[in-house]
């Protein structure tokens, strides 16, 4: 088997070939889930931004969403008053060679028109995405991104570093591959600086992960507390090198921000946390605003690492469920993809585990599914943030 | 360094015990995967060392021995700098290993004051 994709127009392959139906606001959100509700074995999913006052940044994100490799086509589904700029995103996603239309509830008259005409348009496009020929694709055109959530003390040991082996493996394969979270990272800037390609690039990483801690502490929030300690943390370096572990050993080839793209292969930090003043509370809410962030940057699969056990997947792209600690496994192994933490009783070493991941991803460019499409999770979330454009340090060329 | 020719598994190829792992071949700190009890005699790269207390799950131990001053690696990178000699196989944790870090935006602070000095 080698894995195979879906071409788009501007030359990226998508692993999956989803029909995204997408409210732009939370009043046309039943109706957008009501139409859905048919197809809901048959890779149509929902996503959509709950608020009616503009924003840029959602604007952008739903953008990158709507044109991301795994959609193939696009239903919008407007109330009719909210101020989503509905028809610049239909003219993008139609400009990217995908179909697209917009259903506006007030014009359409009402609910059950809107959601009759919504199925006709996703019936009639599924059936074409379904007839799509697909072309061969190689692992180096992979953008794969990674998350931790419901963390222990076993992810900093197992998961984590488990899942930076799988990225150095598929960097090493040409993959572009982001982490992100800058929040934990706080303590462990100046190394994670000493990796970037350029000087100038690592100090664009410490300086994003003193935004974040200035963030974090305006909100109340500190890094290290003493029960750290008794886990056996010793240092603020060493905590923040649990969760920095999930980026393997590469070097760090630029910093986007969400809804930028990677330009090439290599290792990237996502900026998660919002630039300005501390406006809209949390830098992200839960797990799936990261998840949704890492696939606007274009993310074909997500590895997520978990301790607690996390039971999440996502809208757009298969999410790749990493436990750390071996009971919570056992306990929940029909949501997990990987027993990492096999690595603590003895049955597996860390490139053992980081290898069994790469080529889950890669299987999953072949056909294969993860547990958590298997269970039908599509969870999304979208809400108000606000962001800088990069500078020009941040994307060094190559 | 190519991936593959790491070898981060529980005891790894050097002689250890297997409840000890090495997460980065650069480092000299070693993490216990499971309980090890005072008492128990282990091996470290091949040397015998008997535990004067318990070590719980995640704490670690040194690889080799270690002067004062010296960082501490782990997931090959520093987390600290030694406080006192440790002798391989001694536990490492704030009693002998304490933070270099300093917050990335004290240090932009700490600029912008000289800045606007005259």
């Amino acid at each position: 088997m080698s894995m195979r994709g879906f071409l788009r127009s501007d030359g990226r392959k998508g692993i999956r070939n989803t029909v995204v139906v997408a409210y732009l606001v939370e009043c046309a959100h039943h109706v957008a889930r009501e139409i859905a509700l048919p197809f809901r074995d048959r890779d149509v999913h929902v996503i959509g931004f709950p608020g009616c006052y503009p924003n840029s940044y959602a604007e952008t994100m739903m953008e990158r969403l709507c044109t991301h490799p795994n959609v193939g086509a696009v239903l919008l589904v407007s109330l009719g008053c909210e101020s989503f700029n509905k028809y610049r995103l239909e003219q993008t996603v139609r400009a990217s060679g995908r179909a697209a239309k917009t259903i506006v509830i007030q014009a359409t008259g009402g609910t059950r028109k809107s959601i009759a005409e919504g199925r006709a348009f996703v019936g009639a496009e599924r059936a074409a995405l379904d007839a799509m020929p697909t072309v061969p694709m190689a692992a180096g055109e992979l953008v794969v991104g990674t998350v931790c959530g419901g963390s222990d003390g076993t992810s900093g040991i197992t998961g984590n570093p488990a899942a930076g082996r799988a990225f150095d493996f598929l960097v090493t394969a040409g993959a572009a591959c982001i982490f992100e979270e800058t929040g934990e990272l706080i303590g462990c800037e100046h190394i994670m600086a000493a990796r970037a390609v350029t000087p100038a690039l690592g100090r664009e990483l410490e300086a994003s992960v003193a935004k974040a801690a200035r963030y974090y502490a305006t909100l109340g929030y500190g890094s290290f507390a003493a029960g750290n300690a008794e886990g056996g943390l010793t240092t603020i370096e060493e905590k923040s090198m649990g969760a920095y572990a999930k980026s393997g050993a590469s070097p760090i080839s630029g910093l986007i921000k969400p809804g930028d793209i990677p330009p090439r292969g290599g290792l990237y930090l996502l900026d998660v946390v919002p630039d300005g003043d501390v406006r809209w509370g949390f830098p992200n809410i839960n797990d799936n605003a990261e998840i949704a962030e890492l696939i606007a940057c274009g993310s074909h699969v997500i590895l997520f690492v978990t301790g607690r056990g996390s039971v999440v997947g996502s809208a757009i792209s298969p999410v790749v469920k990493i436990c750390a600690n071996p009971e919570t496994y056992r306990r929940m192994e029909d949501d997990m993809d990987v027993d990492a933490g096999r690595i603590l009783t003895g049955d597996g070493g860390l490139d053992e585990v980081g290898a069994e991941i790469r080529d889950l991803v890669l299987a999953l460019g072949e056909g294969n599914r993860t547990k958590s499409e298997e269970l039908g999770h599509q969870e999304f979330i979208l809400t108000y943030k606000s962001f800088e454009p990069i500078g020009p340090a941040c994307l060094p060329a190559a | 360094m190519p991936v593959t020719s790491l070898r981060a598994k529980p005891g790894g190829d050097e002689g250890n015990d297997p409840r000890l792992l090495l997460l980065d071949q650069r480092d000299n700190v070693l993490v216990a995967i499971s309980r090890i009890r005072a008492g128990e005699t282990i091996a470290i790269a091949g040397t015998s060392v008997t535990l004067t207390a318990d070590l719980p799950i995640g704490h670690k131990l040194a690889r080799q021995a270690v002067s004062v001053g010296e960082k501490i690696v782990k997931y090959g990178a520093p987390i600290g700098t030694a406080t006192a000699p440790i002798a391989i196989g001694e536990p490492v944790h704030v009693h002998n290993l304490r933070s270099d870090y300093t917050p990335t935006y004290h240090l932009e602070d700490v600029r912008k004051v000289q800045e606007a000095r005259p």
